[in-house]
């Protein structure tokens, strides 16, 4: 794999990344932050895939399937507390979630 | 008998206990005889123990009890030494307190604290008894603080009077600067001799320190300071006085019989290192000299009959000092012991008196006692007759008589100490008939309310017996030659020689005694039966009555100790209110509350602020690590 692709995927990694954490910080939406979050986590997935295939190493695929089965996890984890304050809150604005504040 | 040394400071210790702990159970008749019986039965074991004492003459009895602790080699132990000189304090001390007990029965009858009393003079003179019979100074120590503790819960023992509760703090205040330097001296004695064992220290001081090396002269004014502190001696007396605020019987007993002069038995215990340090052994009879004459000029002037006996008393003590001073040791312990007989017969009949006239302490208020109090007046007359130191019969000419002779003629007499005495003396008997003439003759001017019962009176012909037959176990030589005090005395206190040429002259100065002490008694009748118009014109006189406020307030240390101590003292700690030190640890306080302000206000709860708080921290540590 020639550098030069090296470069374009990992400019690519780093804006999928960028794009992620503005959604994350901008969203009110709690399901839109989880999608975001998704993103970011598959910006790295890719780095990872792009390092793997420089070095022609097997560890950037496993490192890939690890964040896709956290990935799977954290969904099902992060959709279950979505539920939970959809129902107590009657809403999905992450900001009215803010009753233990300091 | 030996064995029983330890029950004599027991006794009194088991009594108050038991009184501390059951007092308010126990019906009154059942704390009178436990507050009695227990320093009576010490009393008992004293004469007992003193009978056996004097027939066997052994040097010392000695009983170990226990080790207290061991530190370091430092292993003092509750022993208890009785030789000649602290068998007199500890007769003194039971026989006299005992009398004072039986007297308290019916002086405190009426008080709501009669259990709480009792516990603090049991308490009292348990601790007063292991200061004289230790044979370590850490446990004389002890006794030290235990009898200055009482003195503080006696003199406040009606608390709810705030002026009572300030004497009791001022008297406390003021002795222990007098102990802190008596404790600092026992660390010197500690850091030379490795040991507080009195014995040992006596023992081996002349081997260590030459006479008047350094060391000596400060350990002997730290004493000094300690003894001076207890005994109301310049310039810590200002207390005294004042502690008058307590009940009569504690007066007699705390702070005239026995408390007070501690301080003459710390000095005539340690007197190897007074012989070593001439300095300090000086000091001691200026000391006494000046005292004696200031306390004698400011009784002149009281009203209040206990304030009078209480400024003797300094005065009194003041001629023991002098005694010490010039090295007339057994003369000093025996002016002790008379004068414990005396001054506490005068408190006592003081206390009958305030009791009858329902505690009316002014003199100008009383007059005329003598026909409705005779026992009263016959003891209390017996009892100035001594203070004044009237001649032959009483007991205290011969104790006084004995100090002025060898402050004159000893070896290290010398003219002025003498004059001072004599000057004392005459003050003396004029202020003590001034006090008898007040109050028992002129016309009475209060009625008496109850006279006293038997249980007041028989302590007090006791103790009147005691003042006048006390002096013929010492007689001077040219007289009767009896030497029994100074003969018993002769194996603990070293003896004194009076100057061979004065010697034959010796009963000149006792006539000139005798003299000044009647022409005393005569000033007084003078100036309060005879011719009262001359005191009416004394009192016209502004320079005279300028000098009759200046004596009346003790010499205005009161006022003298106020602006030089407690007004800046006070002044300072005004200043300090904030308290300049606590305010770094109110700061660093200050600054956690601020960063705890400062970083709760972060979570507030929106979850993308702390996304943004993620962020910027992941953000820093890249750069700072890119960067470094």
């Amino acid at each position: 794999m020639s550098t030069a692709y090296m470069e374009a995927a990992l400019l690519l990694a780093g804006i999928l990344f960028m794009l992620g954490l503005i959604s994350v910080l901008i969203r009110r939406n709690i399901i839109f932050m989880l999608i975001s979050v998704e993103i970011m986590l598959n910006a790295a997935g890719l780095a990872f895939i792009v390092a793997g295939t420089r070095w022609v190493q097997p560890d950037g695929q496993i490192m890939f399937i690890f964040i896709l089965t956290m990935a799977a996890a954290e969904v099902s984890v992060g959709l279950a507390l979505i539920l939970q304050i959809y129902h107590q809150l009657k809403t999905l604005n992450s900001d009215a979630a803010n009753v233990m504040k300091g | 008998m030996e064995n029983l040394l330890w029950l004599i400071p027991a006794l009194p210790f088991l009594g108050a206990l038991l009184l501390i702990l059951f007092g308010n159970r126990l019906s009154r008749t059942l704390v009178g005889v436990l507050g009695v019986g227990s320093v009576g039965i010490a009393a008992l074991i004293t004469i007992l123990l003193g009978i056996e004492f004097l027939s066997e003459r052994p040097a010392f009895y000695h009983q170990e009890v226990w080790q207290w602790f061991l530190v370091a080699g430092f292993n003092p132990s509750i022993a208890f030494h009785l030789d000649a000189l602290s068998m007199v304090f500890v007769f003194v001390i039971t026989f006299v307190g005992f009398l004072i007990h039986i007297y308290s029965t019916a002086y405190m009858a009426e008080d709501a604290d009669f259990s709480r009393f009792f516990a603090c003079m049991n308490l009292f003179v348990g601790s007063m008894l292991m200061l004289v019979m230790a044979d370590n100074l850490l446990l004389l120590y002890l006794g030290w603080e235990g009898v200055g503790l009482c003195s503080y819960l006696l003199i406040g023992f009606w608390y709810k009077e705030p002026a009572n509760g300030y004497a009791a703090r001022k008297a406390f205040i003021i002795t222990r600067v007098g102990d802190t330097a008596m404790a600092i001296g026992l660390f010197m004695l500690f850091q030379a001799f490795g040991t507080l064992h009195i014995q040992t220290i006596l023992t081996e001081a002349p081997d260590t320190w030459a006479v008047g090396s350094q060391m000596a002269v400060i350990v002997a004014l730290l004493l000094l300071g300690g003894a001076v502190g207890k005994s109301g001696q310049l310039p810590l007396q200002t207390w005294l006085p004042d502690a008058m605020a307590g009940p009569t019987p504690v007066s007699a007993l705390i702070h005239a019989a026995t408390m007070v002069t501690a301080g003459v038995y710390l000095i005539a215990r340690m007197y190897v290192i007074f012989d070593l340090a001439p300095v300090a052994q000086l000091a001691v009879a200026v000391i006494g000299a000046v005292t004696l004459l200031i306390a004698g000029f400011s009784a002149l002037t009281q009203y209040d009959l206990k304030r009078v006996l209480a400024y003797s008393t300094i005065s009194q003590i003041g001629y023991m000092f002098l005694a010490l001073g010039v090295g007339a040791w057994s003369a000093g312990i025996f002016h002790f012991m008379i004068h414990a007989f005396f001054k506490a017969l005068l408190f006592l009949c003081a206390g009958a008196i305030i009791l009858a006239l329902h505690h009316e302490q002014d003199m100008r208020k009383m007059g005329g006692l003598r026909h409705s109090m005779p026992v009263v007046y016959w003891t209390f007359l017996i009892g100035a007759a001594s203070l004044a130191a009237l001649p032959i019969i009483t007991a205290g000419f011969y104790s006084k008589d004995q100090i002025l002779w060898y402050t004159l003629a000893g070896p290290v007499g010398s003219i002025w100490l003498y004059m001072a005495g004599l000057i004392g003396a005459f003050i003396t008997s004029i202020y003590t008939f001034r006090m008898v003439f007040m109050t028992f003759y002129g016309e009475s001017k209060t009625h008496v309310a109850h006279p006293p019962g038997k249980v007041i009176t028989i302590p007090l012909i006791i103790l009147a017996v005691l003042s006048l037959v006390g002096g013929f176990i010492e007689l001077p030589h040219n007289f009767a030659h009896v030497v029994l005090f100074s003969d018993l005395m002769a194996p603990v206190l070293p003896g004194i020689m009076a100057n061979e040429l004065m010697a034959a002259n010796e009963w000149v100065f006792q006539v000139l005694a005798a003299v000044v002490s009647l022409a005393g008694v005569y000033v007084a009748y003078l100036f309060y039966l005879k011719r009262p118009s001359l005191l009416q014109s004394l009192d016209r006189s502004d320079t005279a009555m300028a000098l009759h406020r200046f004596w009346h307030s003790g010499w205005g240390f009161d006022a003298l100790y106020d602006a030089l101590l407690v007004r800046p003292y006070v002044f300072l700690s005004n200043l300090n209110k904030r308290d300049i030190i606590d305010s770094f640890y109110t700061g660093l306080a200050r600054m956690a509350e601020g960063f705890h302000e400062m970083f709760s206000a972060t979570q507030n709860g929106v979850l993308r602020h702390y996304v943004l708080g993620v962020v910027v921290g992941a953000i820093m540590i890249l750069t700072i690590s890119l960067l470094l």
